[in-house]
């Protein structure tokens, strides 16, 4: 396990030298444990309700924003547009809100996106290991849960109130998942929003410490860089393009066997270099507003973040394909629920 | 009387002791333990313990090992 | 600088300064197990439990094994989890401590042990208070289950018994050395100083040694030189050498792009 000590050198080493070698090494043990395989999901937004207060986001409960929430028909109709892309892997998102999408609410969600996907994630509120479970049994294998920092002091000023303010059991959130059955999970800290160096270690001792407890979960990291909001920048600093690709590579020298995930937040050109230096997993024809593939024009809603890569799914397994990548659209078919 | 001693039969002219028996065929009783009938009788029980017919007895101690 | 007294090999909160675990099998001469063990340094020995041969009336081992070396009883002759319970509570029995080798092997062509029987035997013996050292085929999933019903280290073979082959399942060792908390003891195969030190080098807490060292011309100075070997490799460990460098490949570059951009 790197020190945070090593961690920052890393971090602070310009040498466009020591950044190749890092990218050079990375590239050799993503190919040697993950082939050329490129894992497509599409995400689905069912609701930006949100009861927390995070100031670095479009959706908080302080942001007068239209606030929408897809009934069963609705799910259905983007489902299946995002099925007839190829799409096979879903990731079902809401803000965090335990009124507006409930247990029950989600359990409806899982059960609908089993008609149409073969491997269902969830990005939503920290729940309980009992509600877990009852997601697990419905047919969701994927949990996605970012701690977005881990210095416990900018925690609780960018969350400044609603469930989320709790760093402890949202921390604690990946523990309970992988007890309730989950059989992919996914970490993850927003760069930016404290200092670089001290989140991505910690992220990288809660990896270790999850891979230690629950050595049969598969892991997945990201760390999208924070964006500005309507013009308002969260971001403690600027993480430009070299840090994130020697974010990306120097993550895959350090756990070889973990999935990483880039989302559309970034360019393509930015997506196509990453792709082979450690990045396994992209998502393909986003759109990040609720009901955003057939229900609502961009106008109407403010998405959550802005897309940078617009192409379509069958745009980018070809981009894949062309530059010798293996795009996956089905890696695992469940069989059961438990 | 027939017994068997570490899974040879032998004869016994009367019934004895397993302490007077241990005596007679080891000569490092103090590094002996005893199982009677696959159950183990401890040193301090072997004067008490009498040997009957068809009894199995078995003797092992410490040799090199790896 | 990095102490001695202050690397001492702790097993079931017992601490030992010597990282060398001695078998005592296959010695030509008995007195050469004592030499040897003062040659060595050793503080732990393993012993065997055979039937008594009333007629032959050899002397026993333990008259050569200084009382304050702990004894690490073997329960080879085992053939399933039964028979090493069986043998550990004759061992018990004897008086001379509880501290048990689970060795259960049922292959007598390359006499490996059961894994299986061995996560069995060790659960039981570690219920009836023994202290539990399970000899196994270098397996992390069976590993973690020994570590789970209460054994205090785990022994993974380096290779085949008595082949001298030195360690041929470095990289599955490794892992349990990387993953598992007890401390990981190789045993079997090592046929060679330069073995013992790979294995302490690769940050194995002890090594345990028989084989090579009995079937010696001179078993005392093989034994001493083992001895040197381990406190070598372990030494080597703590100070933190760089690992071999991987050959590079060249391949054209992957970084360039981001020099690029205006």
């Amino acid at each position: 396990m790197i020190s945070l000590s090593e961690t920052k050198k890393i971090l602070k080493d310009n040498d466009p030298k020591s950044l190749e070698c890092l990218a050079q090494k990375a590239k050799r043990l993503t190919e040697q444990y993950f082939g050329h395989a490129i894992s497509l999901y599409a995400p689905l937004y069912l609701s930006n309700y949100c009861s927390s207060h995070c100031i670095y986001c479009g959706f908080n409960n302080h942001n007068r924003i239209k606030r929408f929430k897809l009934n069963l028909d609705e799910m259905r109709q983007e489902m299946s547009y995002i099925k007839n892309k190829g799409i096979e892997n879903v990731l079902l998102l809401t803000g965090e809100s335990y009124k507006a999408t409930p247990l029950s609410y989600l359990k409806d969600a899982v059960t609908t996106a089993k008609d149409f996907f073969t491997s269902i994630s969830l990005e939503v509120h920290p729940m309980d290991e009992k509600d877990y479970h009852e997601l697990f049994l419905n047919g969701a294998d994927g949990l996605t849960i970012y701690q977005e920092t881990y210095d416990r002091k900018r925690y609780k000023q960018v969350h400044v109130s609603g469930k989320k303010a709790d760093y402890d059991y949202r921390r604690e959130t990946p523990k309970r998942a992988a007890k309730a059955g989950f059989r992919h999970i996914s970490l993850g800290i927003l760069l930016g929003l404290s200092v670089v160096a001290d989140d991505l270690w910690a992220l990288y001792k809660h990896l270790a410490e999850m891979e230690k407890s629950f050595p049969a979960v598969e892991y997945s990291l990201s760390f999208p860089r924070l964006r500005p909001i309507k013009g308002e920048n969260f971001a403690l600093c600027d993480v430009d393009d070299k840090t994130f690709i020697k974010i990306i590579a120097l993550t895959r020298t350090l756990f070889p066997r973990v999935g990483i995930n880039l989302s559309t937040r970034e360019p393509a050109y930015l997506r196509d270099h990453a792709l082979g230096l450690g990045i396994t997993r992209i998502s393909a024809e986003s759109n990040t507003s609720v009901g955003g593939y057939t229900l609502q024009s961009p106008d109407v809603q403010e998405p959550q973040f802005d897309i940078k890569d617009n192409r379509s799914v069958k745009e980018i397994i070809r981009a894949l394909k062309h530059r010798g990548f293996d795009p996956v659209l089905t890696d695992w078919r469940r069989i059961d629920n438990r | 009387m027939k017994i068997t001693i570490n899974g040879k039969k032998t004869a016994l002219k009367s019934p004895q002791t397993l302490a007077a028996i241990v005596r007679q065929t080891c000569k490092e009783p103090q590094y002996v333990v005893a199982e009677v009938n696959g159950k183990i009788v401890k040193s301090n029980g072997w004067a008490k313990t009498v040997i009957r017919e068809n009894d199995a007895i078995e003797l092992v101690s410490f040799v090199g090992g790896g | 600088m990095i102490s001695k007294k202050s690397d001492s090999l702790i097993i079931a909160g017992k601490k030992f300064q010597s990282r060398f675990l001695l078998g005592t099998g296959k010695f030509r001469n008995k007195s050469d197990v004592k030499s040897c063990i003062n040659s060595s340094g050793t503080q732990i020995v393993t012993v065997a439990l055979r039937r008594v041969d009333v007629e032959r009336h050899e002397e026993n081992i333990l008259k050569y094994i200084p009382k304050n070396v702990t004894l690490l009883i073997n329960t080879s002759g085992a053939r399933n989890a039964k028979e090493a319970v069986r043998i550990a509570h004759l061992a018990k029995e004897s008086g001379c401590g509880n501290w048990i080798k689970i060795e259960v092997i049922n292959d007598s062509k390359y006499l490996l042990p059961d894994n299986f029987e061995t996560i069995k035997a060790a659960e039981q013996l570690v219920k009836d208070g023994f202290i539990v050292l399970p000899y196994v085929s270098p397996d992390l999933n069976v590993a973690r289950e020994l570590v789970k019903v209460g054994s205090s280290t785990v022994m993974p073979l380096g290779s085949l018994i008595g082949s001298r082959q030195g360690i041929r399942t470095k990289e599955l060792i490794q892992i349990l050395i990387d993953e598992i908390d007890v401390p990981i003891i190789v045993d079997a195969g090592i046929g060679a100083p330069s073995q013992a030190a790979e294995a302490m080098e690769m940050g194995a807490d002890a090594v345990l040694i028989n084989t090579a060292v009995a079937t010696a011309l001179d078993p005392v100075a093989a034994a001493k030189s083992f001895a040197l070997a381990i406190t070598a490799g372990r030494l080597a460990h703590l100070s933190g050498m760089a690992q071999r460098a991987a050959s590079a490949q060249a391949s054209s570059p992957l970084t360039g792009f981001l020099y690029e951009q205006s």
